[in-house]
């Protein structure tokens, strides 16, 4: 049996937090604590563009809260000067759930890196994604573990020799993005660390989206695995490196767009040709609002698996869908009806909750001893 | 046709037990002879015993589902030790239960049933109906079936759909048998088929049927009659510990002011704790089914960081998966309820069946030095008192805290005075809303400055401006909290979160003993469920005329303030538990007294005739004396009362 739900209408992924009254600033989201990354990690220029681009959201600085896992990422929310918690081994997502479940009026973000989200927290990040929980991931992609000094992550290419792995590593890796999209999350975006402006509009992007939104980051580990994303980096080779993906153009990239994307109606899936051998009309044009997510998934088919030379790059998905919080506590709201005093303050709110009670523990079949 | 005058016989307890295969319905059966044993209002305690398996197969002893209700015109503590009165439904009922029976006891079974096929499955080479096997025993063989089919004729149901009416002739026979009132069950059934008039009317015939056959036949010559009982005044209901723990947590988010946040993962014996909860989001309870246990708690730990009455439900290996939430629930000083259903372990172990030996894994089952206060309710309706408790101590002393239920207490039942509201505490988060340190400009919010009487750190939830702080697993700096590696700090913050929850001893009653004589030399000390074996079994030793002290605990972490010094006062301390020992092992440990254990696995509650047995030997042994229980060490003594 199934129940129309009714939907609550779609709303904006911050429309419910209330706006600072302020103007503010980086510094304003920028804690006393030292930062103790490695010198040269790609971590800490995301924190500098999130410190930068949380002003830019207009949300009170209180109603905004960073969750981590474990893992060199997620030290992030001590560098915040936000509401945050640092806490277990992969559980970040439900961790956020209970949080944006409770909370309308709560910015909520989870930093979590490819260990964290996707070997020991694979589970919830799949659910969470499922859900389609009122949260941002941002999802530091180094490709290696870098905190427990240097094993093989779930990202990790396969055969790759580490100090677990001396004959090279045997497990096929994930994409994070296919996996996203496989899990139907709502919203998928891959940025790069280093690239300060995509990344700040890929998380303006993600925090307007209501629902779950999965921003991978590929992010350096110059310990550990330094150089694992040069092609994409380096301006020699990151033309061709890069599949940009912009909402309504059509998908071009190499030198002078040298290169497209097409159809491919053999394998179903997309296919790089050479610009000048095709019409452009049949050069895919990317629709990142496109409700079935076949499309979006044969793009991030195009990443490689390996050492990464080629990678598509932007909103892969935002689709709009249901948030489970939101609908959680539309549940909520409709069986509390007029009654408006099942929490809160006040005399008349308790008093009215103390009798609730009483009718409910005394319900039933009930006698009475005199 | 007349009826004939039936003897009415005086009795002062009963114990039936209903048996038969899983999908014969006798789990209702028995809830609804409960109710309207509750109706009439004699004091009942009941045991639902069914396996773990859905629907195992047809006919075979592993299919056999029972539930044991003993009821009684003066106030009872167990479901009893041997059934009175046994109804099989079928020949592995028959034998799965046969050896639970004392001699005399009454058997009523379907003979329907009792084929050569069904002979087999339940193992008897031949129909024991048949020969001398039960000379023992009173038997009743009634052809239940075929007389509801019968009865229900004018339906026009299927033969098997009319069949299965057969459990309401068993209880309607029975009804009549110890004089409870009908009405209960037609309005129920009423209620409960009303979409389907067919299965109803024909469930309505077969129990009236069921009545009318034992007033008119032969085959039953005596009524009995068991007067209500004298409960202290109140407002009672019937009530099963799974149902009333849900109650109390409601209440818990009530008295709290708090909206409750169920983060769970189903699992038996806890999963009707979720269905029921599931059920009053107009308390402002959400329940949020999650993807594994441990998802459960991360958000009920990430509810209650947001500023909701975190709450996890689970059995004992869920705890197992929940260990590193509840740590992390412990450093960064969160309220939260874990409640644990205890079943048969380790591993999977016995699903359906109870056990009481999650006691040291609630107690040390996390890494590092991770104190976590433990409640524990001792009868089905105290349930929705220890969950308000387990609530009170979260949100007082910011930390999870485990409240041990378990199966039996679970799907047990009994009347249960319903508690005026004003009876339950006030629970006051106090939430934080001011900075806390340091002056003017220099004012700053220190998260882990702690209260001077409960060692408590402020609750400062997002949204509250001013107070933005950073929490986590690593260890903490006093007072400010930020990330601290400083061996000293360390070793304080260990000291004073173990100090936090020893504090708790100073917030609760000190353990009363039941001493009547004060001569007593023994005390028999419990906890949980076991609470009303032993409190049966001390008794059966009184009115064998021996002197025996009685105390039981509700705080399990930290212990009473003064149970060190009670035990010193006896000779000798028996502790029963359903386990192998492990709260002789604390009380060991902390307080070096010779604990003797009584222990018992055997996924079933604890004997009160085995039990009275076991104190009366250690009386023995500490009066110098031999030792005779007379009447009160057999299993039935319902002829001597």
């Amino acid at each position: 049996m199934t129940t129309d739900l009714g939907l609550p209408g779609l709303r904006s992924g911050t429309e419910l937090v209330p706006a600072a009254d302020q103007p503010q600033t980086g510094k304003d989201f920028t804690s006393d604590q030292e930062v103790r990354w490695c010198p040269g990690c790609g971590d800490y220029a995301v924190l500098k563009a999130v410190q930068s681009f949380l002003p830019d959201l207009g949300l009170r600085r209180e109603n905004i809260v960073f969750v981590s896992g474990i893992g060199c990422s997620s030290r992030f929310p001590y560098y915040l000067d936000t509401y945050g918690m640092h806490s277990i081994h992969g559980r970040a997502p439900s961790i956020a759930t209970g949080i944006a479940t409770a909370r309308e009026d709560l910015s909520v973000w989870v930093v979590t890196g490819d260990g964290d989200a996707l070997s020991i927290g694979g589970n919830h990040l799949i659910h969470a994604l499922r859900r389609n929980v009122n949260m941002t991931i941002l999802l530091f992609n180094n490709r290696i573990y870098g905190l427990t000094k240097g094993q093989y992550s779930p990202t990790s290419e396969t055969g790759k020799v580490t100090k677990s792995t001396p004959m090279g590593s045997l497990d096929h890796p994930f994409n994070p993005v296919s996996l996203a999209l496989g899990a139907e999350a709502s919203f998928v975006a891959r940025t790069i660390d280093s690239d300060r402006k995509h990344l700040t509009s890929v998380l303006a992007a993600a925090a307007a989206h209501r629902g779950t939104s999965l921003v991978e980051i590929y992010q350096n580990c110059p310990i550990f695995n330094d150089g694992a994303f040069d092609a994409i980096k380096s301006p020699d080779t990151r033309a061709d490196a890069i599949i940009p993906l912009v909402h309504g153009q059509p998908i071009t990239f190499g030198v002078d767009g040298s290169k497209a994307l097409v159809r491919d109606a053999a394998s179903g899936g997309v296919t790089v040709v050479a610009t000048a051998d095709v019409d452009a009309a049949d050069i895919l044009v990317h629709d990142a609002h496109n409700p079935d997510p076949t499309m979006a998934f044969a793009i991030s088919r195009l990443t490689d698996a390996g050492y990464l030379n080629t990678s598509p790059i932007g909103i892969f998905r935002q689709v709009e869908r249901p948030t489970y919080d939101d609908q959680a506590r539309q549940q909520v709201a409709t069986a509390m009806g007029s009654t408006t005093s099942a929490i809160g303050a006040g005399d008349d709110a308790t008093a009215d909750r103390a009798a609730r009670l009483a009718a409910l523990i005394g319900g039933g079949d009930t006698w009475t001893i005199i | 046709m007349v009826a004939p005058q039936k003897e009415v016989k005086q009795l002062d307890r009963v114990v039936i037990r209903f048996a038969g295969d899983s999908g014969d319905g006798m789990q209702l059966t028995g809830d609804r002879f409960t109710q309207e044993t509750a109706a009439f209002g004699n004091d009942l305690v009941t045991l639902p015993n069914f396996p773990a398996e859905i629907r195992a197969p047809q006919g075979t002893l592993p299919g056999v589902s029972s539930f044991q209700v003993h009821f009684a015109d003066h106030d009872i503590l167990t479901a009893g030790d041997a059934p009175d009165v046994l109804v099989a439904m079928n020949p592995a009922a028959l034998r799965a239960n046969l050896g639970d029976l004392h001699k005399g006891a009454t058997i009523i079974v379907d003979t329907h049933d009792f084929t050569a096929r069904n002979l087999t499955k339940a193992g008897y080479e031949q129909n024991p109906l048949d020969g001398n096997d039960l000379a023992d025993y009173a038997v009743h063989t009634v052809d239940l079936t075929g007389m509801t089919v019968a009865a229900v004729k004018e339906f026009g149901l299927s033969r098997k759909d009319a069949a299965r009416a057969k459990n309401m002739f068993a209880l309607g026979l029975l009804s009549w048998m110890y004089g409870r009132p009908t009405d209960p069950t037609t309005t129920f059934l009423a209620k409960r088929f009303a979409k389907v008039p067919d299965i109803r009317d024909a469930n309505v015939a077969a129990f009236k049927a069921g009545w009318n056959f034992g007033e008119t036949t032969e085959a039953f010559a005596i009524q009995y009659e068991i007067k209500p009982a004298t409960l202290p005044p109140g407002t009672y209901r019937n009530i099963t510990g799974n149902l009333a723990l849900a109650y109390g947590l409601v209440a818990g988010g009530v008295q709290s002011g708090l909206p409750v946040f169920l983060g769970t993962y189903p699992i038996t014996p806890a999963s009707d704790i979720l269905h029921e909860l599931s059920k009053h989001k107009s308390f402002g309870v959400t329940t949020f089914q999650a993807e594994d246990e441990i998802a459960g708690v991360g958000a009920a730990i990430g509810a209650s960081y947001a500023g909701h009455l975190g709450v996890t439900s689970t059995s004992g290996p869920g705890v197992a998966l929940k260990s590193e939430a509840i740590g992390l629930a412990v450093m960064t000083e969160l309220p939260l309820v874990v409640v644990d259903v205890q079943r048969g372990g380790p591993s999977t172990g016995l699903p359906t069946k109870t056990e009481q030996a999650d006691l040291l894994q609630a107690m040390y089952g996390r890494n590092g030095e991770a104190p976590v206060p433990i409640v524990a309710p001792q009868s089905p309706g105290d349930c929705f008192a220890a969950a308000v408790e387990a609530t009170r101590i979260a949100v007082t002393y910011r930390t999870p805290v485990l409240l041990l239920s378990d199966g039996y207490l679970a799907n047990g039942s009994e009347p249960w005075r319903v508690p005026a509201i004003d009876e339950l505490p006030v629970i006051d988060p106090a939430f934080a809303t001011e900075k806390n340190h340091g002056e003017g400009d220099e004012a700053e919010f220190w998260p882990y400055l702690r209260d001077e009487q409960t060692l408590a750190r402020p609750w400062a939830i997002p949204g509250t401006p001013g107070l933005e702080h950073r929490i986590g697993g690593l260890e903490k700096g006093d007072g400010h909290g930020n990330i601290s590696y400083d061996p000293g700090n360390h070793d304080f913050m260990v000291r004073t979160r173990q100090a936090k929850v020893d504090r708790i001893a100073d917030s609760i009653p000190l353990v009363e003993v039941d001493d009547p004589s004060g001569e007593a030399k023994v005390l028999v000390l419990g906890w949980g469920s076991t609470y009303g074996p032993i409190g049966a079994g001390v008794r059966r030793v009184r009115k064998a005329g021996y002197h025996v002290a009685q105390a039981h605990l509700r705080h399990l972490n930290p212990f009473p303030s003064n149970l060190g010094e009670v035990l010193k006062r006896y000779d000798k301390v028996l502790v029963p538990e359903m386990n192998l020992g492990q709260l002789s092992l604390l009380l060991r440990a902390k307080y070096l007294v010779d604990a003797v254990g009584y222990n018992h696995v055997r996924g079933l509650p604890l004997k009160a005739t085995e039990l009275a047995h076991a104190i009366g030997e250690l009386v023995g042994q500490a009066e110098g004396t031999e030792i005779d229980l007379g009447v009160w060490g057999e299993p039935s003594q319902k002829e001597h009362i």
